[in-house]
């Protein structure tokens, strides 16, 4: 395609192109190239999904009441909203109502969720972005002291414990086996914190590895393990039991005192460790607003957590539903998933066929047909060793999915932009952002950024701590008002069902908007297809060139080294990728493929 | 300088004395008599920290997340402590070429010495390029770091049995990687994902007792898959007596009783879910209320419907009963067969509650 110019960015790929792969920490497979300019700064950026599952063919002639087990698959580290997306999928299909309390602790699991993706995504998979460990050997414990309870009462604060880590750190490093923080980025200038700073996040990097083991066991109590918790077409696998014989076979009292421990001592981390951390870390590099790509123009959210059971109506919903495109924030479109004009896929620059690839396809309809060509006239390598890709041809194995033919971002920065632009119904998002861009001191705008998407996650964990505590309130108050059900049965038997039926189900998975869409014949699937948050974040360019989010947020960006792609990492894990998800989707069609020898 | 176990030993706070009296126990405890006490203790005091190179090929990343949930030992002591996790692209803070050097170096300097974990396999179809890293098949980079690794760790269902992507038609044909990997030791820990403390007692015991653990003829470690659900489980006595949830969150729901006609795997499913629990020992799924899914038994996801009584599974034959079909799996296993009292208690379950408790419903 040579230079030229889309959604506002000027593409040009003749500067020297640079390959990131494998990029780590995130899940699954990604694989990058850029273009730098003379002064290294990206002017190219081209995203590639390298991993494939075939999960929707897999799913075919199966029971839909099994079909949660097989998508929560799709994705082990946002587990469990795969498995939500599909039984409301199923749900939705048959008309099945789900009680109260169903809905409540499916809320609270979605919700556990949510504070345990974030939280180890900013210490685990994003902070070594912003963080270097090596740095903190050079740290005064006394002065990193001093800094932790200027800003958090968090009591593991005292020099002597700074300390301890510290010379923990020193004897790890001169051991020489640095394991997974070897040969990494340490000491290149795009780091800024202080010493002290350094020492504190790493401590807190140990103790949030720790802690989030806490986080997930709400998951364990009410769907038995995580990751991987166990769900119920019709409401949720546990029953109530809170007065009589028996009780210590269900949800009971010492069960609920276990959740509350677990929701208050998560809601404490978040405000006490996560949320000071991520303000004194964003304090040092809010002079680097790189990485919005798209964030100020297409933003797209299906909305979650239902207050009321069975209602998904925008109104009812505690994370926000809608769409802004071309940058105009005074305009939230409404959204409908099941509209075929809305949401499509096309294939241009997808390792897939399409009949017609001039079309997109709604996921009702689709159809994915993998068809493996590395190719194009800057294509270099062979078809089992690629050394550089070509973006004019087809290039990843993530679809282009669009929404009204627009390329969108989803996640965090979209739910909470769309919060903060509807403050009557989510008066904390609102308040909170104004909080925290006071306290940082920089406009709105500067949420559009690598840094806002980072900060919007840590805002929405603090949200959904918050109403983890409350949906809690409300599930016991709802038994103590004499309500024990779970489940609703009328429909488990497939007799009961129509011939046909179709339906579709959507969440906010931590890393964005999520659907599937479901047909039913005869008491088993017909077809499943899954629209995921990765594969609308790292989708590549579509018939008009259009670029991605992954892709537009690399653009314009300057590295401080060349060869070390740090802020390309940064900037990518803002996304939390999640490729396992993104790339997992076929039709009935796609089989008889060539095979290599096994040896 | 290379920190050694000793070290690592003392950092945590273990005396000099304790530490000797570790080494002779150890000693002991694998049979070599107290002669051979110093020769350990010289090995753990100039033994660096074994080396770990974790690769993903197509997987979900569960497994790994199950891993950092560990609460005995914590993830962070067996990170900084007790292995050394020097190649996984989930955790690891480098990344493209500066990670492709990693690997290169760790496989170089450790020839032979160190352990390769695999999460997920690789996908066959596609010249292998269902799954590419650094543009290359995955299926490439696990052969080359298999073939000097002492030993192989094969982490979940997706390694060792092939999982999802491998359900039926397999449109990847992902293939479990005891069929890609030869001549070296496999120790397969199954489970979507496996639990987190049989993940990391699976490592310390290798570091512990420098062996492998013992295995049964799939691969399993027998010490944590020597057993079925079935039995162990705190609800095997309404099994037994024929007590039974009959419905989602029926009266027998709320008072605990028998998952079995709701379909629960337990009675064919080894693992240590109802002993050892999950996530520090919380539940475990039928505590939770659902059936075990036999999600660390092979090809379990082409085994009906989760739903569907294990007597429905067509290889057992309709007059199977959960005995009968758990002796079978077990048969088919090498594992020894424990017989057990639960025939008499369906015999008596199937006079009080119709044939079809036998039978299913199909």
């Amino acid at each position: 395609m040579g230079a030229y110019e889309t959604q506002g960015f000027k593409m040009d790929n003749s500067g020297k192109r640079v390959v990131v792969d494998p990029i780590c920490r995130i899940e699954g497979h990604l694989r990058v190239e850029v273009n730098l300019d003379k002064d290294n700064v990206i002017r190219n950026a081209v995203s590639t999904g390298t991993m494939w599952r075939g999960l929707e063919v897999i799913l075919k002639g199966r029971d839909p009441r099994d079909a949660w087990a097989f998508t929560e698959r799709i994705c082990g580290v946002c587990t469990g909203t795969h498995a939500l997306t599909s039984v409301r999928a199923v749900e939705d299909a048959l008309s099945i109502k789900i009680p109260e309390n169903a809905n409540t602790i499916r809320n609270l699991m979605q919700l556990n969720l949510h504070v345990h993706d974030h939280l180890v995504h900013f210490y685990h998979l994003h902070a070594l972005d912003w963080v270097d460990i090596v740095s903190a050997l050079k740290a005064d414990p006394k002065r990193t002291s001093e800094l932790a309870q200027s800003i958090s009462n968090w009591p593991l604060s005292s020099p002597g414990y700074f300390r301890d880590l510290q010379n923990r750190l020193k004897k790890f490093v001169d051991s020489g086996q640095l394991g997974p923080f070897a040969n990494a980025y340490w000491g290149n200038p795009a780091y800024k914190l202080p010493p002290e700073a350094n020492l504190m996040a790493t401590a807190h990097y140990l103790e949030a590895l720790d802690f989030q083991k806490e986080i997930v066991k709400v998951h364990t109590i009410f769907g038995g393990k995580n990751p991987h918790p166990n769900w119920l077409v019709g409401g949720v696998p546990c029953a109530i039991n809170v007065h009589d014989t028996g009780a210590v076979g269900a949800i009971n009292m010492e069960r609920l005192n276990l959740v509350k421990s677990i929701v208050d001592r998560s809601k404490e981390f978040v405000e006490q460790v996560y949320i000071p951390d991520l303000l004194a870390i964003a304090s040092f590099y809010k002079g680097w607003l790189y990485g919005g790509g798209l964030s100020s123009q297409a933003l797209l959210s299906y909305g979650d957590l239902p207050e009321r059971a069975n209602d998904y109506s925008p109104g009812n919903l505690m994370l926000p539903r809608g769409a802004i495109i071309g940058g105009k924030l005074d305009k939230i479109h409404e959204v409908d998933i099941k509209d075929p004009e809305q949401i499509q896929e096309f294939v241009n620059h997808s390792w897939y066929k399409y009949a017609d690839e001039s079309k997109g396809l709604h996921p009702f309809d689709g159809v994915t047909e993998p068809n493996y060509k590395p190719e194009g006239p800057n294509f270099k390598g062979t078809r089992t060793k690629i050394d550089n890709l070509d973006e004019s041809a087809k290039y990843s194995w993530i679809k282009a999915p669009r929404w009204r033919g627009n390329a969108m971002e989803v996640g965090c920065l979209s739910r909470m932009v769309l919060g903060y632009l509807q403050p009557k119904q989510f008066p904390f998002i609102k308040e909170t952002i104004d909080g925290v861009l006071k306290h940082l001191d920089v406009p709105v705008t500067a949420l559009f950024s690598t840094l806002g998407r980072t900060a919007a996650r840590g805002i929405e964990a603090l949200y959904c701590a918050d109403l983890q505590v409350k949906q809690l309130d409300k599930l016991i108050a709802n038994i103590k008002a004499g309500d024990s059900s779970t489940a609703n049965v009328e429909k488990w038997d497939p007799s009961t069902w129509p011939k046909e039926a179709k339906g579709a189900g959507f969440t906010e998975a931590p890393r964005g908007a999520l659907g599937h869409w479901i047909k039913i014949k005869d008491g088993k699937i017909d077809n499943y297809q899954c629209v995921v948050p990765t594969t609308w974040n790292g989708s590549p360019r579509d018939a008009k060139g259009q670029i991605g989010a992954f892709e537009a947020a690399l653009m314009n960006t300057p590295l401080a080294k060349a060869d070390e792609p740090l802020e390309i990492l940064r900037t990518l894990h803002s996304f939390d990728p999640c490729l396992a998800c993104s790339t997992h989707v076929m039709s009935a069609d796609g089989q008889e493929l060539t095979s290599v020898k096994v040896r | 300088m290379t920190e050694t176990f000793y070290d690592v030993l003392r950092r945590q706070g273990i005396s000099r004395r304790s530490f000797l009296k570790f080494c002779s126990l150890t000693a002991t405890s694998l049979g070599l008599g107290a002669a051979a006490a110093p020769r350990i203790a010289h090995a753990m005091e100039t033994k660096p920290r074994t080396p770990v190179i974790w690769l993903e090929g197509l997987e979900c990343t569960c497994c790994s997340e199950s891993f950092i949930r560990s609460a005995h030992p914590l993830t962070k002591d067996v990170v900084l402590s007790m292995l050394s996790l020097d190649y996984h692209v989930t955790l690891m803070a480098a990344a493209g070429h500066q990670a492709e050097k990693q690997l290169d170096e760790i496989k170089k300097k450790y020839k032979g010495n160190y352990i390769l974990a695999v999460e997920g396999n690789p996908p066959l179809n596609e010249d292998g390029m269902y799954c590419i890293e650094a543009g290359r098949p995955f299926i490439e980079i696990l052969k080359e770091t298999a073939a000097d690794a002492k030993a192989v760790i094969a982490w979940g269902a997706c390694a060792s049995w092939g999982c999802v992507q491998a359900a039926k038609p397999n449109p990847t044909r992902a293939t479990p990687i005891d069929k890609v990997i030869s001549g070296k030791p496999i120790i397969k820990v199954p489970g979507c994902p496996p639990i987190a403390e049989v993940m990391t007692a699976v490592v310390t015991y290798m570091l512990t007792f420098d062996r492998l653990p013992e295995l049964d003829r799939q691969g399993r470690p027998k010490m944590f898959y020597g057993q079925r659900i079935h039995d162990k489980c705190y609800r095997r006595p309404h099994f037994d007596a024929g007590q039974f949830v009959e419905a989602w969150d029926d009266d027998a729901a709320r008072k605990g009783h028998c998952l079995y006609k709701m379909g629960c795997k337990g009675p064919t499913t080894y693992n240590a879910c109802s002993t050892v629990r999950w996530n520090d020992g919380v539940s475990f799924p039928i505590q939770s209320g659902h059936g075990c899914i036999g999600c660390s038994e092979d090809g379990f996801w082409d085994k009906g419907s989760f739903y569907d009584r294990v007597t429905d599974i067509k290889q057992f034959g309709i007059e199977a009963n959960a005995d009968k079909v758990g002796g079978t799996a077990a048969a088919a296993a090498g594992a020894v067969v424990v017989a057990h009292a639960a025939l008499t208690a369906l015999k008596k379950a199937k006079k009080s509650d119709s044939a079809e408790t036998v039978t299913g419903d199909k």
